[in-house]
């Protein structure tokens, strides 16, 4: 579904990916590992297509289509999906406005009330400034509820379970799976996924097919999320920079 | 020497007196005769094109939910009928003859001399209206009044004084215009606001004028003990050059006063545009706050609040965004404190649309333009305290009807 080839970003004349090159199948889900700075985040956003991350050489592919050069909403429309690790607030702007738009664009079927009461977002939110005073765990769930109206093929997640207590973390779990078609059987998942995390806690409850680690712009090493995760833990990143994989 | 002669007489004086803010904008090129119109039966009975450009500054010909309507084309009140009980509307020429001149009124609030325009409307004024909630009355549903310029090159020079008394509440919506086919023109408008003990008064003024006219708003008011009083500016619409600096006295205890203004100014407009607030007894509370935005125009925002009592509490809020590559914002926040114990406070950003709140609603599916629209439509939307639900959202409709139009 995504093909990422070649692939060097430059952000604000400093280059930050450099020759990176992933591919994601229809139905898997990836997992992102590496130190603060290591790029990760630049790339989900070169990937939703933020001006700022400009692409000097290599191309994006989604669904066979070459989507280097399309602005952000067109990639929306195309069917992919991105949740922020820190979104700003809009002021002004209604959640329960957002939301609906995204649904306009995305999931036409899509009922507020069922889904944000699924995702413990009470209908008070539904007129609140978009991310305004809203608490850390609050936002990934809302950025969530979003996700949820516009219903994307590609589903982008930076950082999804951090500031989220312990009590919520099962919920954003679980609505990630529901995001991603991790609750239906292997051939008939049709989504596909692309997470960072830090922390091992979701990865109970999603089980993603592959990870990557990134350094210094480039994927240094994949493989299996748990026995990477394991790897990370014990021998820190610093291994993941020499180990020659 | 009469009370009149004298007013008379420091009007005179003050023909040539340049106001304090604002381009000087010489009269003697606008005429302040023109011809009578008939009073009409209905507003209905209007020319449809005025029925339809005075809807877009909230005024409803059908005068669905109204407590009354006043309708002023060029210098002839051509309507002018309340249908709410306790509430009293007038020409101001008929309420000075029944009133003996409405000496407790008539330019206290607002000083005869200040200068040229408020001169002007002494001197040479052309009607006006005057509005009274009569004590205890609650009155929900808003009052219309309409200044309509309809007259090429009209100096439209009116009067107004509104009472609300002890225990009252009232609304009112003052939608002013021009003609479409007017080119030129100036609008005066002296406004004196008299809120009595325990009232309630909301004023929210809905401009549309064209693109050389000029418009000189000149208001004060009185806010007594545990009144309030809540004056909101919208103008979206090109202007040569606007200039106000309502003077709002809180002299009673308990007594709040809240100014919103919303602007918007596109290339070849002028907007200088502001309030200012005297809490001048104790516990006194106010909020003066301005949302503006430039597309190629240029803005004066101001606000000052001064706190003369201690245990006085207030609040300046001016914001403004620039859009486009030209245009200038100049935000000037003054809080005046003259004695210990007040809490007075102020905020002032100017700037652009921030990209990264462009490109987060981008991901949900907009294109540029919407989400800039959406920004924008929510940089303007701001909930005033106090205001009836149903007025607040005519208020939201016209804000965003004009900035549709606008943008």
């Amino acid at each position: 579904m995504l093909d990422i080839q070649n692939l060097h970003v430059e952000v604000d004349g400093k280059q930050i990916l450099n020759d990176l090159n992933l591919n994601i199948r229809e139905g898997e889900t990836h997992v992102l590992f590496g130190q603060n700075g290591s790029g990760k985040t630049t790339l989900l956003l070169t990937i939703m297509g933020f001006p700022r991350y400009h692409v000097t050489k290599g191309r994006i592919i989604f669904r066979r289509k070459n989507i280097t050069d399309l602005s952000i909403n067109e990639r929306a429309n195309l069917g992919i999906g991105m949740s922020f690790q820190q979104p700003p607030t809009i002021h002004g702007v209604k959640l329960g406005d957002l939301v609906e738009i995204a649904a306009k664009h995305g999931n036409r079927e899509f009922d507020l009330e069922t889904m944000a009461k699924m995702i413990h977002v009470p209908p008070s939110f539904f007129n609140r400034d978009v991310n305004l005073g809203f608490s850390g765990g609050e936002v990934k769930r809302t950025e969530l509820l979003q996700l949820l109206a516009q219903n994307p093929d590609l589903v982008l997640l930076d950082e999804p379970d951090s500031g989220v207590d312990l009590e919520n973390i099962e919920l954003v779990g679980e609505t990630i799976n529901k995001l991603l078609d991790r609750d239906k059987r292997s051939r008939e998942r049709h989504k596909a996924g692309l997470i960072i995390t830090h922390a091992g806690g979701i990865l109970q409850i999603v089980k993603a097919d592959k990870a990557h680690v990134l350094v210094d712009g480039q994927i240094a090493c994949s493989g299996n999320p748990g026995e990477l995760l394991h790897d990370i833990c014990e021998l820190g990143y610093e291994e993941c920079i020499r180990c020659p994989r | 020497m009469s009370k009149i002669d004298e007013l008379t007489e420091r009007a005179e004086k003050a023909r040539d007196k340049k106001a304090a803010y604002g381009p000087d904008v010489p009269l003697e090129r606008y005429t302040s005769r023109a011809p009578t119109h008939k009073k009409v039966q209905t507003l209905k009975m209007l020319p449809s094109n005025y029925q339809n450009e005075s809807l877009s500054v909230g005024v409803d010909a059908a005068e669905t939910e109204r407590s009354g309507s006043f309708f002023q084309l060029d210098t002839s009140v051509v309507y002018s009928q309340a249908t709410a009980q306790n509430l009293e509307l007038l020409s101001i020429t008929e309420a000075l003859d029944k009133y003996d001149g409405l000496k407790e009124y008539w330019w206290k609030a607002v000083a005869v001399d200040a200068d040229k325009y408020t001169a002007e409307a002494a001197l040479d004024f052309s009607n006006g209206y005057f509005i009274r909630a009569k004590a205890g009355a609650k009155i929900i549903m808003p009052l219309q009044a309409c200044m309509f310029l309809a007259q090429e090159s009209l100096s439209q020079n009116v009067h107004n004084v509104i009472i609300a008394e002890e225990g009252s509440e009232l609304h009112i919506i003052s939608g002013c215009r021009t003609s479409s086919d007017v080119t030129q023109g100036i609008h005066i408008g002296v406004s004196e606001f008299y809120i009595k003990e325990g009232a309630k008064l909301s004023f929210t003024m809905i401009h549309n004028w064209g693109p050389e006219v000029a418009v000189r708003p000149r208001s004060g008011a009185f806010v007594e003990q545990d009144a309030t009083f809540i004056s909101n500016y919208v103008c979206m619409k090109p202007v040569r050059s606007l200039q106000m600096y309502p003077i709002i006295r809180c002299v009673g205890p308990r007594a709040t006063a809240l100014s919103y203004s919303l602007l918007y100014a596109t290339d070849g407009s002028h907007m200088d545009v502001g309030a200012r607030v005297i809490m001048d007894a104790e516990d006194c509370k106010s909020d003066v706050v301005s949302r503006a935005i430039t597309n190629g125009g240029e803005i004066i925002s101001r606000g000052n609040i001064t706190g003369l009592h201690s245990d006085v509490k207030g609040h300046l809020e001016c914001r403004g965004l620039i859009l486009g590559d030209h245009g200038r914002m100049l935000a000037v926040p003054e809080l005046d404190g003259a004695v210990p114990g007040v809490d007075m406070s102020h905020e002032a950003a100017v700037g652009k649309i921030a990209e990264e709140e462009i490109n987060y609603l981008m991901t949900r599916g907009l294109d540029e333009d919407e989400a800039t629209s959406a920004i924008v439509r929510g940089f303007l939307d701001v909930e005033i305290k106090g205001m009836p639900p149903a007025l607040q959202e005519e208020m939201r409709r016209a804000v965003h009807t004009t900035e549709r139009l606008g943008l």
